[in-house]
């Protein structure tokens, strides 16, 4: 009742369900999009792994990266091992 | 040498055979000959919106399987004679059809018509890989609800994975109270999301269902709101510039008119 009196006198309405819609989709197709895409996937992988190896040496094999989500947003987590720094940017692995 | 449209949306129950025959009931009154593919093998439904049941002899599946041809299978509509229907077969099931027959057929088809629609079963299935097959152009319809969106969303991927052009997208049922309201996600929310083109937004109308229930098509009808929103999109499909009212989510409620009425914002 309050809202149609609300509405008759042109007052904002109360925010309504669609917001929560609107979130809960766009945090359910970065999780769609990801997996659906497991060749965009492994490139995002070796495009971040080819910036790291110019700083650290990591353990390639047991990288791990993923998508969480963490409340009301999506996290990229990455879970690198890491042997040892480099002494300078862009040093040979030797 | 004619175009071929599919009318595909994921989700079952949004409108998609509800949006091939009313465009192509549109563009037929529009001057343009238009043939209407049931691709929906197993669950055939647009010879009932298109008030055409009662004259099928042959069907798709015939037609691919070599027992009639196109020309014996189409069946011309009772209103518009540049209007034609290829049924969907009923006691098949979509593996009776396969994409290299669609293309087939499609090409043969969009030699004699301005244009083939062509109405894609639910799913991303074989149905749905059928009626794309020989489709070069994609609508998407979606309803402004998240699985409808969030089906199209995954739609709109498949179809850029076969290598199609950019689908554009059709909001169907779209309620102006609710979306005043805040419950109903509007139209920039949705384009916002999907990312692609927007080619129309179809209103709710009770006009639809009594249009179905009679096998008229509601964009005949005048006084329909939707029909005219199908009538807009056909225009536009021609290559007309018809601007998508604004007004498309505000108008029609009754608080909405006496807003205006009194002055109010």
């Amino acid at each position: 009742m309050m809202e149609l009196i609300n509405r008759l006198l042109g007052r904002q309405p109360s925010p309504g369900s669609k917001d929560v819609a609107r979130e809960r989709l766009r945090l359910v197709l970065v999780q769609d999009r990801a997996s659906i895409a497991p060749s965009l996937w492994g490139a995002l992988k070796e495009d971040l792994l080819a910036v790291i190896r110019r700083y650290l040496e990591v353990d390639e094999d047991a990288v791990d990266v993923q998508l969480e989500r963490e409340g009301e947003a999506m996290a990229l987590v990455a879970n690198i091992p890491v042997r040892r720094f480099r002494r300078a940017a862009g040093d040979n692995p030797e | 040498m004619g175009e071929v449209i599919v009318i595909t949306s994921g989700k079952g129950g949004v409108g998609k055979t509800t949006t091939s025959a009313n465009l192509g009931a549109a563009l037929a009154a529009q001057g343009r000959s238009v043939v209407l593919v049931d691709a929906d093998i197993g669950l055939r439904n647009l010879d009932v919106v298109m008030g055409l049941e009662n004259r099928i002899v042959y069907d798709l599946v015939d037609v691919v399987e070599g027992y009639a041809r196109v020309r014996q299978a189409l069946i011309r509509d009772k209103r518009f004679e540049n209007l034609c229907l290829l049924p969907a077969a009923q006691t098949k099931d979509k593996t009776a059809v396969s994409p290299d027959q669609m293309r087939a057929l499609c090409h043969e088809l969009r030699e004699e018509f301005d244009f083939v629609l062509v109405d894609s079963p639910a799913g991303i299935e074989q149905g749905f890989r059928n009626a794309i097959a020989g489709a070069e152009q994609a609508l998407v319809v979606a309803t402004p609800e998240v699985s409808s969106v969030r089906d199209a969303d995954r739609i709109i991927g498949l179809l850029e994975a076969e290598r199609m052009p950019p689908p554009r997208l059709i909001i169907n049922r779209m309620r102006a109270s609710m979306v005043r309201r805040g419950d109903m996600m509007d139209i920039s929310d949705i384009i916002d999301i999907l990312a692609i083109e927007l080619i129309g937004v179809v209103p709710e109308d009770e006009a639809i269902v009594v249009s179905t229930n009679r096998g008229e098509p509601a964009a005949l009808l005048p006084s329909s709101r939707a029909g005219a929103a199908y009538r807009d999109i056909a225009r536009r499909l021609r290559g007309e510039s018809v601007p998508i009212a604004a007004s498309a989510a505000q108008e029609g409620s009754l608080f909405g008119r006496l807003r205006r009425l009194l002055g109010a914002r």
